[in-house]
């Protein structure tokens, strides 16, 4: 098992950081979703498929490159996750929380299967002209769309941080978040902010998906392979942290990467799917998490 | 029968409650009074397993039951209400008052016999067919007590059964639970209605800010000095014996 | 209730008229259809004990269902062993990983959505375990070799395969109505509707939640079972994989969460539509997409299910006390 060549490991712990910062991206969205509206987004992964397909045909049929494509995907992103909130989600949910998860669950059914009708099975990727270019450290070469995938999360992450810490919005988000009712009462429109707060999310996706696509591939199925991974990482954060969805996307990057190193593609993805289950059990909360 | 020694609990460096003692004897009706927040819920959860203390200890019958789980602690003897009602909203009330009733019992109709006789008593036999979410809030707290009742508890820890009803239904209630202490169970309740509470009760305890601060007959709580500030703030406690003198 | 009040009769009416379907109907895809249908039941049924009346959602359904196909088929292959016994020892195999993963989330309190995801977590490790394993047959899966006899449980007529599912899903019914009229039932309804106020009228909730988790546990490895009987093969995502756990609770939830019918009618509504979507366009995600959509309405106008349709009448009759 332990076929590690400590050469590569350097390598694999630089990839796992490099993709850190997008899962990070990922679990932000499904961090803020449950930090404020208290629901787990079932769908974020199937989401997150809607987009790299979005990023994909942008790419062939349109020939935008993926990052100058987040100028569009990330406020359409937005516009969609509020409306998809508003008259979808938020109004049929009737407030319960088990409904909203068969939601998520059941839109997750239809993006899945939608994109199986409409695009087929077929894996699809796409070949930016620098999608081979790679940076020479020294000790090891990093792809190039990875690194800038890596910055450009970075900058997205600060981004929103700054977002939901000084302004307004973002005052009002984090008031709703604390306490719904006293929101309410001063005046806050907390269903605005629910589908807001869902539509940032949505637009972390929008993000993600654009920084994911160059050095991915996608298919109906991908989100799944998200969805844990998400979860593991917001879970692992602490539900609601931002900061926590960062170091917790770094820590899941780095494992899977050297796990998958050491102990083979498969079993490392159980490394994954392991963590998750000891953190539920041991520390619900997270590293950063509110304490419920 | 109940002795609460010493209990304490804080939360996240908060006190909620600091070394509360109480006792309560067999037949009685004891009340636990005091302002919002001063720590009864927290008391009560604690004596009824659903928190656990950081100290003290609670002993039933003479048997340790500091930190036992709450079905436990109803085996032994010990049921409470919820301040927030409870109800299983999508069953009948006769199904609600039946789950407690299975205690007794595993018997399908037996439970259900338990169930009726426990509603007569409290009064909720017109209701029985009906949903318990469409209850009134009256109608709840009936429910809670029908509930718990069933259990055949030798305890009944109420909390703030009264809250939220007008005085018809107060006066109804507090009639049932002086019958209810009269079939044989003990009773140790959390109040506001002051009226109910020197109506009902043997003896009574007060707490603020989570300490014990008076303790006795209802009629010398009334006119403490300390409860009413406690209570109404500085100086309210001559606004009160006023307002007692042309109550009685 | 009287012995023979109305429910009974046309319940009793119904088992027999579905018992008599294969020799009623002489189209044997008709048939198989049906007993498609009447095993979706079964195994929405198993998962309507943990998800519908004790309330506890959750996505490890399918892991009972896996390990349990899994047991008897690798019985059969590597010891020879008959699946009319290995299904007793696919039955044990869930009930021992049910009180597994029962134990575990149950043990530290998991609720809600954080008990769902930790078994989707589980689900997940199994299946990477089955794909990583040599004697599970890895990626590749298992075979078992076609040869229809009774001993072999298997059967050129598709009549054969219908009447085991139709012993099941019988079966299964029984087993609700049977949690309706007894004390166990009641407590987990109590333990669904909230688990808080259960626990202080002395409902051991921790006990009733792994007892109905177990026999979820037992009737979706009978499903495993089952199932690699009739199709001959088995693999990692077959087993362990988002389909069929998605399935249980998609008929139980669309026919009506913690009812005894509620897994039949939503099974025989979902599995007609299925039919139907395959009729008229043949491309795969059509009837997946419809699923969907038929689960968020439900949710949205009819959250009690189908049955609701029905129940809602009742209740403001007074009911007389029928399941």
């Amino acid at each position: 098992m332990f076929s590690a060549n400590l050469e590569i490991l350097p390598a694999a712990v630089l990839n796992g950081v490099m993709f850190g910062a997008i899962y990070a991206l990922v679990a932000l969205g499904l961090t803020l979703i449950y930090g404020v509206l208290h629901i787990i987004n079932f769908a974020h992964g199937a989401i997150l498929m809607l987009v790299l397909y979005a990023v994909y045909f942008l790419f062939t049929l349109l020939g935008i490159d993926p990052y100058l494509a987040l100028v569009i995907v990330v406020p359409i992103s937005f516009v969609l996750g509020y409306g998809l909130y508003k008259y979808c989600i938020g109004k049929l949910a009737h407030g319960k929380d088990t409904n909203i998860l068969l939601i998520t669950l059941g839109l997750a059914i239809i993006f899945e299967n939608a994109a199986l009708f409409f695009f087929s099975a077929d894996q699809q990727v796409i070949d930016v002209p620098y999608a081979y270019d790679s940076l020479d450290l020294g000790f090891v070469f990093l792809a190039v769309p990875k690194v800038i995938s890596f910055f450009a999360s970075l900058v997205i992450c600060l981004l929103l941080w700054i977002m939901i810490a000084k302004t307004d919005m973002g005052k009002a988000i984090r008031a709703v978040a604390k306490e719904r009712q006293g929101a309410r009462l001063v005046g806050i429109d907390v269903d605005h902010i629910y589908a807001v707060t869902y539509g940032i999310g949505i637009a972390c996706l929008g993000a993600a998906g654009c920084l994911l696509m160059p050095s991915f591939y996608v298919d109906p199925y991908t989100g799944n392979i998200f969805v844990i991974v998400a979860f593991t990482i917001v879970v692992l954060g602490g539900m609601g942290s931002i900061v926590g969805a960062l170091i917790g996307g770094f820590i899941i990057g780095i494992t899977e990467s050297v796990g998958g190193l050491m102990f083979g593609e498969s079993l490392g993805q159980i490394g994954i799917s392991l963590i998750f289950i000891l953190i539920l059990l041991f520390r619900p909360t997270g590293l950063f998490g509110w304490k419920q | 029968m109940l002795e609460v020694k010493g209990l304490s609990k804080s939360f996240g460096g908060l006190a909620a409650v600091s070394d509360v003692s109480l006792s309560v004897s067999q037949g009685k009706i004891v009340a636990l009074i005091g302002p919002n927040g001063a720590g009864k819920t927290t008391t009560f959860a604690m004596v009824a397993g659903f928190i656990k203390p950081d100290a003290g200890s609670v002993t039933f019958e003479g048997k340790a039951i500091t930190g036992m789980k709450p079905h436990k602690i109803c085996d032994a003897g010990i049921v409470r209400t919820f301040q927030v009602t409870q109800p299983f909203a999508s069953l009948t009330t006769l199904e609600n008052i039946m789950v407690g009733a299975y205690h007794q019992t595993a018997n399908r109709a037996e439970a259900e016999e338990i169930a009726r006789a426990v509603a007569e008593q409290v009064g909720m036999t017109p209701m029985l067919e009906q949903a318990a979410e469409g209850l009134t809030v009256a109608g709840r707290k009936r429910l809670e007590l029908a509930r718990t009742l069933a259990t055949g508890p030798r305890l009944l820890l109420l909390d703030e059964v009264m809250a939220g009803l007008n005085p018809t239904e107060i006066d109804d209630i507090v009639r049932v639970i002086k019958g209810i202490r009269d079939s044989g169970v003990t009773i140790l309740l959390i109040e506001h209605v002051m009226k109910a509470v020197m109506n009902l009760s043997d003896y009574a305890y007060v707490l603020n800010d989570g300490i014990l601060i008076a303790e006795g007959a209802p009629a010398e709580i009334a006119t403490n000095a300390n409860v009413i500030e406690a209570y109404l703030g500085h100086g309210a406690a001559e606004r009160m014996s006023v307002e007692v003198a042309a109550d009685a | 209730m009287s012995k023979f009040s109305t429910t009974s009769r046309a319940t009793l009416a119904g088992t027999l008229f579905t018992a008599s379907l294969p020799f009623l109907i002489a189209d044997r895809f008709v048939i198989d259809v049906l007993t498609l249908i009447l095993f979706s039941a079964f195994l929405g049924q198993s998962w309507n004990i943990l998800g519908g009346y004790a309330g506890q959602f959750s996505f490890g359904g399918v892991v009972f269902f896996g390990t349990g196909a899994y047991v008897s088929a690798i019985l059969l292959n590597t010891f020879g062993i008959d699946p009319w016994i290995g299904i007793f020892a696919a039955i044990a195999a869930g009930v021992v990983t049910a009180a597994f993963i029962g134990f575990v989330s149950f043990r530290y309190g998991l609720r809600g959505s954080y008990f769902a995801l930790i078994t989707l977590a589980f689900a997940e490790v199994f299946r990477v375990i089955a794909n990583s394993v040599e004697f599970t047959g890895g990626g590749v899966g298992i075979f078992i070799a076609h040869e229809p006899s009774l001993a072999r449980l298997q059967f050129d007529d598709p009549a054969g395969f219908y009447y085991i599912a139709f012993v099941m899903a019988l079966i299964s019914i029984l087993i609700a109505m049977w949690l309706e009229r007894s004390r166990f039932g009641a407590r987990l309804i109590a333990i669904r509707e909230n688990e808080d106020a259960a626990e202080a009228l002395g409902v051991n909730a921790f006990k009733c939640k792994m007892y109905a988790i177990m026999i979820t546990g037992g009737m979706g490895g009978a499903a495993g079972t089952f199932y690699v009987q009739k199709y001959l093969y088995l693999d990692p995502p077959i087993a362990y994989g988002v389909a069929f756990s998605v399935e249980m609770l998609l008929v139980t939830i669309v026919g009506g969460l913690g009812t005894v019918f509620g897994p039949l009618i939503g099974s025989f509504v979902l599995h007609g539509v299925n039919e139907v979507a395959r009729h008229f366009i043949s491309e795969p995600g059509l009837s997946m997409i419809v699923y969907g959509v038929i689960l968020v309405a439900i949710i949205g106008f009819l959250p009690n299910g189908l049955i609701g349709l029905f129940k809602k009448r009742r209740k403001k009759q007074g009911g007389d006390g029928d399941a």
